[in-house]
């Protein structure tokens, strides 16, 4: 491990100030410091923004709730009023890793980090998020840019994740039995205006699946997805799961998701 | 006092160990110690060029940096085979030179290239990447089945291959298939493992200056061993000049039986810098340098008559040993393979022809049941495709087979002194509601589901060895062992052994037998091992051995402990030795009613005197003090057997197989502790299931371990069992007096067939370990594709 600067914020504005292209923001830390203790990454600079109390909490209207960027799984998974509004997000937190995880991590960090098989990423294309930041406010379809990228700038800090309330949704995964990250996540949501079908893990980025998106549109009901076609092409294959094996997952989660909703 | 054999007394050790206060060999540190940090090739095969250190050596914190010139220079031995097989054409094995940093190649990933010593584990681990390699790149030989075809490793060893040995009798075996109505093969895989102790291997090596003795903490199941094998063959000081201590040790399963490079490494410079030198394995080097197991690819056949009697068996296997030859790396697939691999079976004619060959992957050693899980992963599916195939009852065929006289002369080389096969076979039917499977698919058919039964009928030689038959079939070693039963003067007790507890509960059940042959209260009673400088020689614990040897050796060193007790009583009461009975910790003259208690006479041993008169409670020529020590060596080997059935539920959507049922009836013999043995049984079924349907140590073609971590080496986890069901039958062990067989590697021997048999029953298709999900999926949509257009 290669020695570091390590600042703890006071404020958006401070942290913002501090980053350079040598820096990171630590939230969670659940991905940063073993990539730091593997030497997989080193940094000039390690700005802890976990101190900074606005960034934290949930806030819940009848339309939308609004988690702030360095709350963690756990608060996700318990909260009583995300519960009730939108079961499926909590749902999700609770599945995330470990206890150790959900007790560190932050949803922030996860969207901020995108991750090809990590779960919130889902949620927010599922559930028309809107990525708010220091600088502006980012429409989930456009934030996840591939595989560990997002459309975050330098500088930028994520504030808030704004979940739009759905009629209906329902997050499934088939876990890899070793990492127990996602080999494949279906997040079903059901709005006024359409359904969206969010994957993650079969690509190197969450996608919205358009096939089950429009199939699902017309008709929200898992039979419906039997003869949905779903390529395989441009899906992950390792020693876990092949193309094909994912592309089977998707079908079938998806179907998983929809029977739960 | 009641008799504590056969009670659930709970564990003595759980206190320390899971309140954290265990201490293992990364909790020693040493005033002024070294920290070294390895530094290993990143290639599976590729000659070395040229080592540069200096860079290294000028970094900041830098002590010293060795390479393998160094090692060569004072002259360390290398790194042993300690089992010498012959080929069938009477050769020897032919095994290749293993310094401990490497000379001139290397040979998998992970092998040791040179050891930075720093004053801190960061400054090592920074100069390491400054130690400069040249290397030349050679084309790595990775898989076993084509290994004896590929590229020529060592430039002596042809076809890559260790030897080519034969058990058994080929023309018997072929008149046996001449004479069968029907020949049942197959072909099969069995996945090569890694380890995985929950505690990463380690060594801390203090040198005394001043003594000119090394003293090595190291996480060993055998510090005797570790010490011979330092002194004898690596030569880095004599025996009396090396002491090895293994601590608490968290899990070995095998991998820890016998020292690698890096305790030799670490001992070897503690002296060369007269500082201590400390080096813990991370994780990744866990998975790349620990040895490996099974990883087996055998095509085996059995001939049957239509009533479905076993005529004969072949069984052709390429072992893979990796790199080099371990320790037990050539008897693992030879003499514990071989002859287990007719199963529990009366066969008359079989054989089993073993090629062992060396790749470019870590080397590969006993794990956890070593041998005879392939064994009976071979034979039981076997039999369960042979009852398949001749349209009976998988339980019925093996009824048919079981021999019912003890003892009983199994085909290949045991005599198997006791058991009841069917005894085991028919409770485990009848608790598993064998009978009841039908309804039970139904309902699962219902859900969606394929639901499948499997059987396993096995058994195991362990109760490792009597000496002078494992040296005749090899052995470099003895396998006997050792105790030594320590009255203190105020009536507690040590007892030492030589065997080494490292999970397996040896501080309560060897106590347990301690307080019942000596009538102590358990709490006074201290086991101690570990230590070579404290108790006896010993063998160490594997082989499902340390109860049936080493607690012999215990009742052994009591017996002697009661006779000389005996004797000191008779004189304190004025009696003849002759009335003298022990019994509940009290010698007892039953005709005048006097007694002793075990306590008074040792403390007489210890204090033979009376103030103010010249009399001694010691008869005339008995030497003073109460200390025993016996040597046991079986006449035989133990055969714990028993009978699995295991039930899966397997969704054809997603190929994913859940176990849901799980039952097990094992013969171990006497129980010592019912609780601890069901924790072993527990322990062994989980690490099969996890062969079965998770493990897979996956090298590339290039010889680069993809599974080196936990992110995608899968370890079975909680979540994926069901409760087990568990229960016993007793046929006690005629080779030890305390009738105990061993029960460690059971669960790990038994439960891969069972589980296998259980998904290809509920998918109707030969499937290869593990089952991982995407291969049932597989599967199943081949069926139903074949279902299809049959219909």
């Amino acid at each position: 491990m290669k020695t570091f600067n390590y600042h703890s914020a006071k404020d958006v504005k401070e942290a913002s100030k501090l980053s350079s292209s040598k820096s990171v923001f630590l939230a969670g830390g659940m991905t940063t410091i073993p990539s730091i203790k593997l030497g997989l990454a080193s940094y000039k600079d390690i700005i802890d923004i976990k101190g900074i109390k606005i960034l934290s909490g949930i806030k819940v209207s009848g339309k939308s709730v609004k988690i702030g960027a360095t709350t963690k799984h756990v608060e996700v998974a318990n909260s009583k009023e995300i519960k009730k509004i939108i079961p499926s997000l909590s749902a999700l937190a609770e599945g995330i890793g470990d206890p150790q995880v959900r007790n560190r991590g932050t949803i922030g960090g996860s969207i901020a980090n995108n991750d090809p098989a990590a779960d919130y990423p889902s949620a927010c294309i599922a559930l028309n998020a809107t990525i708010h930041t220091n600088k502006r406010k980012i429409d989930a379809e456009k934030f996840f840019k591939g595989m560990f990228e997002t459309s975050l700038k330098s500088g930028e800090i994520i504030e808030a994740i704004e979940f739009k309330v759905p009629e209906k949704s329902c997050y499934q995964k088939y876990p890899n039995p070793a990492s127990r990250y996602a080999i494949v996540g279906v997040y079903v949501a059901k709005h006024k205006k359409g359904v969206n079908v969010a994957v993650t893990g079969a690509k190197s980025c969450v996608y919205n699946e358009k096939n089950l998106k429009q199939a699902l549109s017309k008709s929200f009901s898992s039979s419906v997805l039997d003869n949905v076609r779903i390529s395989s092409s441009g899906m992950n294959s390792d020693i876990h799961a092949s193309a094909e094996y994912r592309a089977n997952m998707v079908r079938v989660f998806a179907k998983k998701a929809v029977d739960a909703c | 006092m009641a008799s504590l054999v056969g009670s659930r007394v709970e564990r003595k050790e759980d206190k320390k160990l899971l309140t954290g206060r265990g201490k293992y060999t990364a909790d020693v540190n040493f005033v002024n110690q070294t920290f070294a940090y390895f530094v290993r090739s990143p290639h599976a095969r590729a000659q070395i060029k040229k080592v540069d250190t200096s860079k290294a050596m000028k970094a900041p914190g830098v002590v010293a940096v060795l390479t393998g010139a160094d090692i060569a220079n004072d002259k360390i031995g290398g790194l042993i085979a300690g089992w010498r097989i012959k080929s069938e054409d009477g050769s020897d094995m032919k095994v290749p030179a293993h310094p401990p940093l490497a000379n001139d190649t290397v040979n998998y990933v992970g092998d040791h290239v040179a050891v930075v010593i720093a004053e801190s584990l960061d400054e090592a681990r920074n100069a390491a990447d400054l130690v400069k390699v040249d290397y030349k790149i050679l084309k790595a030989v990775v898989d076993t089945k084509n290994a004896m075809n590929s590229d020529q490793i060592y430039k002596d060893i042809p076809k890559n291959l260790c030897f080519d040995w034969l058990l058994g009798d080929r023309a018997k075996v072929k008149e046996a298939f001449e004479n069968a109505d029907k020949i049942i093969k197959i072909d099969l895989i069995n996945n090569r493992l890694v380890p995985n102790a929950m505690e990463p291997r380690a060594a801390n090596a203090e040198y005394n200056p001043s003594t000119e003795e090394i003293t090595l903490y190291t996480t060993s199941q055998n510090p005797h061993l570790a010490r011979i094998i330092i002194s004898a063959f690596n030569g880095v000081a004599p025996e009396n000049k090396l002491r090895v201590i293994a601590p608490d040790v968290g899990g070995g399963f095998g991998s820890k039986i016998y020292p690698y490079a890096e305790e030799v490494v670490c001992s070897w410079a503690a002296k060369k810098i007269e500082r201590a030198v400390k080096w813990v394995a991370d994780r990744t080097e866990s998975f790349l340098s620990d040895c490996h197991g099974r990883d087996h690819v055998t095509h085996a056949e059995l001939a049957v008559k239509n009533d479905g009697t076993f005529l004969g068996f072949k069984n052709e296997t390429i072992a893979n040993i990796g790199a080099y030859a371990s320790v037990f790396a050539t008897v693992t697939p030879t003499y514990l393979f071989g002859p287990c691999a007719t199963g529990v079976y009366k066969m008359p004619a079989a054989y089993s022809n073993v090629k062992a060959v060396f790749t470019n992957t870590a080397p590969v050693d006993a794990y956890r049941g070593a041998g005879r899980p392939e064994a009976t992963y071979t034979i039981e599916t076997l039999v369960e495709k042979a009852a398949r195939e001749l349209g009976m009852d998988p339980a019925e065929i093996r009824m048919k087979n079981f021999p019912t006289q003890f003892p009983f002369q199994q085909t290949l080389v045991h005599s198997v002194d006791s058991g009841d096969y069917v005894a085991s076979l028919n409770k485990v039917m009848e608790v598993a509601d064998y009978k009841g499977f039908e309804k039970r698919k139904r309902e699962s058919e219902s859900k969606g589901k394929l639901r499948g039964i499997g059987l396993c009928s096995y058994f195991e030689a362990c109760g490792i060895a009597p000496s002078p038959v494992v040296m005749m079939l090899g052995c470099g070693i003895g396998l006997w062992e050792s105790a030594e039963v320590r009255f203190n003067p105020t009536g507690n007790v040590t007892v030492f052994t030589g065997s080494h507890s490292h999970g397996q509960g040896h501080e309560t059940t060897f106590a347990q037998i301690a307080a019942d042959q000596l009538g102590v209260p358990i709490e006074n009673i201290e086991i101690s091992h570990g230590d070579t400088d404290k108790g006896p020689f010993g063998y160490g614990t594997y082989g499902s051995r340390s109860l049936t040897v080493g607690g012999t050796a215990i009742v052994k060193a009591c017996d002697k402990i009661i006779a000389k007790g005996k004797r000191v009583a008779a004189k304190m009461l004025e009696e003849s030795p002759d009335d003298v009975e022990f019994s509940n910790g009290e010698f007892v003259v039953t005709k005048s009613n006097k007694k002793k208690t075990i306590g008074e006479v040792a403390f007489a041993c210890y204090l033979p005197g009376t103030y103010g008169e010249l009399k001694s409670p010691l008869p005339e020529g008995e030497e003073p003090g109460l200390k025993e020590t016996s040597f046991f060596d079986p006449a035989n080997f133990s055969f714990p057997a028993g009978s699995h059935i295991c039930e899966v539920e397997v969704d054809p959507d997603t190929g994913e197989t859940k176990v849901v049922k799980y039952t097990a009836i094992d013969d171990f013999g006497t129980i010592i502790n019912p609780l601890v043995v069901e924790g072993q049984v527990h322990g062994g079924i989980v690490q099969g299931i996890g062969q079965a349907l998770y493990e897979n140590c996956h090298y590339n073609e290039s010889g680069q371990l993809v599974t080196a971590s936990y992110m995608d080496y899968t370890m079975p986890r909680a979540d994926n069992f069901p409760e087990f069901n568990l229960g016993f039958t007793c046929t006690p062990a005629t080779s030890n007096p305390l009738g105990t067989k061993g029960c460690g590697e059971a669960g790990a021997i038994a439960s891969p067939p069972a589980v296998m048999n259980a998904v290809m029953n509920a998918i109707g298709t030969e499937i290869s370990m593990p089952a991982t999900a995407e291969k049932v999926w597989e599967a199943c949509k081949k069926n139903k594709k074949k279902n299809s257009e049959a219909a």
